[in-house]
């Protein structure tokens, strides 16, 4: 067990700078307006750095780099654009320890996730698309024996990037990653509530990279996200966060004829058939586990499994050992590699499960554990901590219906796999969701019907590179984390070529 | 006759309101769902944010008043298939000290809306035709 020191305090591996300015064409620029923000993390709700508040100014000045870059980039051999995704990884290799602690100051979360999963996993996410666009070929259609149809991947160009605040580090990644192997230049925009870990990371690999290929201007939604959302100057927006800014981002990339991918959150439901307690073995302990990932990064997921499905004929005791599990949740220090939970993001956050903790009560549900904010002494008692909750009630009921993004669960029972495909469709969304069975004939029937872009089949929570990940329904458009997210990235050229010297005979 | 609604604002929020309406102009609500920042309201200027037939209004807040003697209405809206989970309660707009939201005018303020609520009552219900 290790308590990492804060960022800056003798023998932490992380240090933040006082203040951050925007990263523009390689180089840290002052905001135009001079203004910036207080950053707290959520650990202790202190300030720890100021970071720039960035305006439509600053993003103008970044898609100026980046259209500098572009052209140049965008003409760079696939070796070589992979040379240099296959550098950054290796650095942020060389200091993970440090980009994890300073992620978990910025974010909350516990480091032992950041160790573990949210660093190695941005590591291997550069890794696989340095070799997915090493791989990647175009391809040639022989139309009659004097022509062809040649199909050419160009680069968009200039891409805009909104990165939400639950992965910092890992989200940026999911984007940056795809967007640079085929060959654009980035303006990315972190979320307001965690624009220091990025920062962290570009200043660790700001030398891999040429200039104006990756800019990254801070600020609030409103006053720098807009403007680089509704610009003219980028060839496609990408979007993680909710539905109604996911509106907002389609609506004025109609007004420029852009295209967009969105991932817009869900209600993922997490199944488990009657047969998981056949025996109290080893897979009974590993779908326990499964039920608790509901309070992994506390609950902070787009795919959080916030509805547990049930069956009836186990009902009783299942949930009787899923709370037993749940209340051996470990909640504390995040810098402690024994915490299994830390602290919600940001206050607002916490004002927000604590509502919805509320109207499920309102509504009937009962709470069997949890329901909680929970005061931490000493130095985190500034911080946002929840205890993890379990409520049992309807699908009907909102807890059942709107993502609460906190470590909350809300449980139901069913009576056969029909009516749990029912429950598990009966939402807006469609990004994840959960299947634990014994049976493979009901896990692949189950897979199959349940309308979500990911279906974990007797696991939960993993995020592979080359797996495809992205909604159904309200859940938003396309798929990052495979190689088929390069094509989200690029224009299709197709040269149409014809080798015979005979005229058509029209004219 | 009594006249029912299905939103609210506190004080505090509708105070909020004036000041922003003060720098933007008059506002909307568009009450979100999903991810991050997700199942809160979002303030735009008015008609920012295009509605159309796939949304529901929920009701206008009535913000009289404030420093600039700007009178008028801040209308809430939600889209239809979300309502259909939400129409049986009450909602009220609140503030708290937050840090962002989407686009969300009040973010650069230091503080975010937030929604407060709670059963609509069998006379509520019966006043909105929902009975």
């Amino acid at each position: 067990m290790t308590v990492y020191a804060p960022p800056g305090q003798p023998g932490s591996p992380a240090k933040y700078a006082g203040r951050y300015d925007n990263f523009i064409g390689g180089e840290w620029v002052p905001p135009v307006k001079g203004q910036y923000f207080e950053n707290p993390t959520p650990i202790t709700g202190q300030t720890f750095t100021e970071v720039a508040r960035g305006t439509a100014e600053d993003i103008e000045l970044a898609l100026d780099a980046a259209q500098g870059a572009a052209p140049g980039w965008g003409r760079t051999s696939a070796t070589d654009r992979s040379a240099v995704l296959l550098k950054i990884a290796d650095r942020m290799e060389q200091h993970l320890e440090t980009l994890a602690v300073a992620e978990t100051w910025d974010n909350g979360k516990p480091v032992r996730e950041t160790l573990a999963a949210d660093i190695p996993l941005a590591i291997d996410h550069f890794r696989y698309f340095a070799a997915a666009i090493r791989a990647q070929e175009g391809s040639i259609g022989e139309l009659d024996d004097q022509t062809v149809a040649y199909h050419f991947h160009e680069p968009l160009g200039v891409v805009g990037q909104i990165i939400p605040w639950n992965f910092p580090i890992l989200m940026a990644t999911w984007k940056l990653a795809p967007a640079l192997a085929a060959g654009n230049a980035v303006v990315l925009k972190p979320a307001e509530q965690t624009p220091a870990s990025i920062l962290v990371l570009m200043e660790l690999v700001a030398d891999l990279l040429p200039p104006g290929v990756v800019n990254v201007v801070n600020g609030f939604g409103v006053e720098a996200g807009k403007p680089l959302a509704s610009s003219p100057r980028v060839a496609k927006v990408a979007f993680t966060g909710e539905t109604t800014t996911g509106r907002l981002i389609m609506q004025y990339a109609s007004q420029n004829i852009k295209p967009v991918t969105l991932e817009l959150g869900g209600k993922s439901p997490n199944i488990f058939l009657e047969d998981v307690a056949r025996a109290r073995d080893e897979f009974y302990d590993k779908t326990l586990e499964g039920f608790t990932m509901f309070a992994l990064n506390q609950g902070e997921v787009c795919t959080c499994p916030s509805r547990a499905l049930i069956q009836e004929s186990i009902y009783d005791q299942f949930i009787a050992d899923a709370v037993q599990r749940t209340e051996a949740v470990v909640q504390g220090n995040p810098l402690d590699t024994g915490t299994m939970i830390g602290a919600q993001a940001s206050n607002d956050q916490l004002e927000k499960i604590l509502s919805y903790i509320d109207i499920g009560q309102q509504e009937g549900a009962k709470i069997l554990t949890g329901g909680e904010r929970v005061h931490l002494g000493g130095d985190l008692a500034g911080g946002y901590y929840v205890q993890p909750t379990i409520f049992e009630g309807e699908n009907r009921m909102r807890i059942f219906q709107e993502e609460i993004f906190g470590p909350v669960v809300s449980v139901t029972r069913f009576t056969d796999i029909d009516d749990a495909v029912k429950i598990a469709n009966d939402t807006l969304y469609g990004l994840g969701a959960g299947v634990w069975t014994r049976d493979l004939h009901a896990a692949y029937h189950l897979g199959r019907a349940i309308q979500a872009g990911r279906v974990w089949t007797n696991c939960y929570h993993l995020y592979p590179a080359h797996a495809a990940f992205g909604g159904y329904k309200q859940s938003g458009i396309g798929r990052e984390n495979h190689k088929m997210m390069l094509e989200h990235y690029q224009q299709t050229k197709n040269l149409l070529v014809s080798y015979s010297p005979r005229r058509l005979g029209f004219f | 006759m009594a006249s029912f609604s299905r939103v609210a604002v506190t004080p505090q929020a509708a105070d909020l309101l004036r000041r922003l309406r003060a720098e933007h102009g008059p506002l909307m609500f568009h009450q979100s769902g999903g991810c991050c920042d997700g199942s809160s309201p979002m303030c735009y200027p008015l008609g920012e944010f295009v509605t159309g037939p796939s949304d529901v209004l929920l009701g206008s807040l009535e913000i009289d008043g404030g420093p600039e003697r700007v009178d008028g209405t801040v209308p809430v809206w939600m889209s239809v298939a979300q309502f259909e989970y939400w129409s049986h309660t009450h909602l009220t707009i609140d503030v708290v000290p937050g840090r962002g939201g989407g686009f969300s005018l009040e973010a650069p303020l230091g503080v975010r809306f937030l929604i407060r609520s709670r059963m609509l009552t069998d006379e509520e219900m019966a006043g909105l035709g929902m009975a």
